[in-house]
């Protein structure tokens, strides 16, 4: 196991992980496009792969369907394929791979197969790169039966997440981030942060939950969010320190399908909850997360759920325009002043 | 003077055109709940090709009409007849149906072409598992109209892989024929992906067979994709009830029925002796699927489908 060092990066966190896992795993195979060396990878996660281990790493065409589609066989016939979408908008043309071969197999064969595949692809926006390489497209998969969502913060230890979905006998869209990857991997009380724990969920995923105040007090608001979201979130612990507004981050790896135990115990912590994804709120993560929770807590929730996300448009290339219609740190520190107001 | 084989494929492609007439029987019965898509008329091609396999290493990928892949490849009727019928004794627990059929190395599923490029994933762990092994995928004409087959072909050739392709080229996707959907030759597909191929008339099972011989030998000895062609023809409705095709053009190609030709081949008493222990075995085989309980939800939970494991 990789022992995580404090300023080891996401990106550097998920490098080791891949390279770790080709070495203990003989069938372990890597696909996708430019990841080849010296170039290796758009966003660098497979750099020195290729030179490591020629014999089972794979540069592909210009074919999404066909980098999911090559990985599901791969899978069925005894291997476990971890394929890379550059970017994870692109996943929609792997669309039917994911929904109707990776997660359809086993079940519809009575369980006589298994599809132990991993898709990892990075999402999200900040970069300027514009409506088509800005998404965060795991809403497409969110309740598909038999397929996992693991989206990792940089409060999960990405590398060792990384591992437990290669060693998921199911597959599993691995929702990376693209501003995380040069950020230092944030996995204990330092700093603003005064207290850091991990629990499993009933997948065996881990829940990090942080909080700006010491462990033994109670908080004012709970934070439920996924993924890039632990960039805008992590800020405002110092800021909020300082107003004596005690927050509870609650981080989720394994966000569908969804173990509302631990979220609801964070969420029943303080009664009030804000629930931020990095896409669109409309039909999405956190509709579904304020659903379990009113099931699961109802009269203990002192205001309704509040859903933070992207304004329901497209990703604009210009910044001055990205940067308002993507969900931010300032959206997220006020909605938490408006709850505190209110309640 | 009887061919060694005729016997055999006969045996098999009577088999395969009895017990989807028998489908047809129980659908009308209203005993199958869904779809049925058979390949009657078709038989040759799949008894050609699935007999030039080596069974214990080989691997089939197919499509939705897929029973006649299924048959040739294990025999097991029984377990077809009670997965159409949707009981827990069907070969996939009655999940599947008659689109979604996996046994040994054969896997199918119901969406045209998104197949292909898991045949050629299979392809490329049995070259780097080095086992010998060789991979065939069945295409019809309208999954020609799919991209990712053109990423497939690409691949296949690009990484040396030893993967079959057989376009069973029956004239018609569902009731569209091939010229409203398809520009160009289809045979001359695997051209530009250096891709070598045959093509011949499927009508005589022997020569399919061997011409799936010298295509299965060629992908072997040399680790690349083949890819064969085989013009054919649909006797039936794509499904039920869907034919749209003129009395004309459907008897000029039953009196090209292969099932016949071989038949003809072969003594008559040897041919009433195969056809008389196939009806005995379907009339069981039905009987049989019949007696058993539908499978159920906590079956299908524990073995196949759990919810969220």
């Amino acid at each position: 196991m990789t022992r995580a060092t404090p300023h080891l990066t996401y990106v550097e966190s998920l490098r080791r992980a891949l390279a770790e896992i080709m070495a203990d795993d003989p069938r372990a195979v890597v696909l996708g496009e430019d990841i080849l060396d010296p170039y290796g990878g758009a966003f660098k996660v497979t750099q020195g792969l290729s030179t490591r281990f020629p014999e089972r790493v794979f540069a592909t065409p210009i074919a999404e369907a066909s980098i999911v589609g090559v990985s599901v066989g791969l899978a069925l016939r005894g291997f476990h394929p971890i394929a890379e979408i550059m970017f994870g908008d692109f996943i929609a043309l792997g669309a039917d791979q994911l929904i109707n071969h990776a997660a359809k197999y086993p079940a519809m064969y009575n369980g006589a197969v298994q599809v132990p595949l991993v898709v990892r692809t990075p999402m999200g926006g900040g970069r300027g790169y514009g409506p088509t390489h800005s998404q965060s497209l795991e809403r497409l998969f969110f309740g598909i039966p038999h397929l996992k969502l693991i989206a990792a913060s940089h409060l999960h230890d990405a590398g060792a997440l990384l591992k437990l979905a290669a060693a998921d006998p199911e597959p599993v869209l691995f929702v990376e981030n693209k501003l995380l990857y040069p950020l230092a991997l944030h996995l204990s009380a330092d700093g603003a942060v005064r207290s850091f724990a991990t629990t499993l969920d009933r997948f065996g995923y881990p829940v990090t939950t942080a909080t700006n105040y010491p462990a033994a007090q109670i908080p004012d608001v709970t934070v439920i969010a996924y993924g890039g979201m632990s960039r805008l979130v992590l800020p405002l612990f110092d800021e909020f320190a300082g107003e004596e507004i005690r927050v509870l981050a609650c981080f989720p790896s394994c966000i569908s399908p969804l173990d509302p135990a631990p979220l609801a115990e964070a969420a029943a912590a303080s009664g009030r909850v804000i629930v931020v994804e990095e896409s669109q709120t409309a039909f999405g993560w956190g509709a579904e997360v304020a659903a379990q929770l009113y099931a699961a807590l109802g009269a203990q929730l002192h205001a309704p759920v509040q859903r933070l996300g992207a304004a329901p448009t497209v990703i604009p290339a210009a910044k001055s325009l990205e940067d308002q219609v993507l969900v931010s740190t300032a959206v997220i520190r006020d909605a938490v002043f408006e709850l505190l107001r209110s309640t | 003077m009887e061919h060694p084989l005729a016997e055999l494929f006969y045996a098999q492609m009577a088999l395969i055109r009895r017990t989807e007439q028998t489908f047809f029987d129980l659908y009308a019965q209203g005993q199958i709940h869904g779809t049925v898509h058979t390949s009657i008329g078709q038989e040759a091609t799949a008894v050609g090709v699935v007999n030039a396999l080596d069974r214990t290493r080989d691997v089939i990928f197919s499509s939705h009409r897929a029973h006649g892949h299924f048959i040739a490849y294990c025999d097991d009727v029984e377990g077809l007849v009670a997965e159409l019928l949707g009981r827990a004794g069907g070969v996939c627990g009655g999940v599947g149906g008659t689109q979604h059929l996996h046994t040994g190395n054969l896997y199918t599923n119901g969406v045209q072409g998104g197949i292909v490029p898991n045949a050629v994933g299979a392809a490329l762990a049995e070259k780097l598992k080095q086992s010998g092994a060789i991979v065939v995928v069945f295409l019809g004409d309208g999954t020609m109209g799919q991209g990712v087959v053109y990423e497939s072909l690409n691949l296949a050739s690009l990484w040396a892989l030893p993967l079959l392709f057989v376009l069973e080229d029956n004239q018609y996707a569902q009731s569209t024929h091939k010229q409203f959907e398809h520009a160009g030759n289809l045979a001359d597909r695997p051209t530009p992906f250096q891709i070598d191929r045959t093509e011949l008339t499927a009508d005589d099972v022997l020569a399919v067979h061997d011409a799936a011989r010298h295509a299965v030998a060629t992908v072997r000895t040399t680790g690349r994709p083949y890819f064969l062609m085989l013009n054919t023809y649909r006797l039936a409705p794509h499904s039920k009830g869907d034919d749209m095709r003129s009395e004309e053009e459907l008897a000029a190609y039953r009196a090209r029925d292969p099932l016949q030709r071989l038949a003809a081949t072969l003594p008559e008493a040897k041919r009433a002796a195969i056809d008389a222990a196939i009806e005995a075995r379907l009339d069981a085989a039905v009987v049989q699927a019949l007696a058993m309980p539908p499978q159920t939800l906590v079956s299908f939970r524990q073995q196949g489908g759990g919810w969220q494991r």
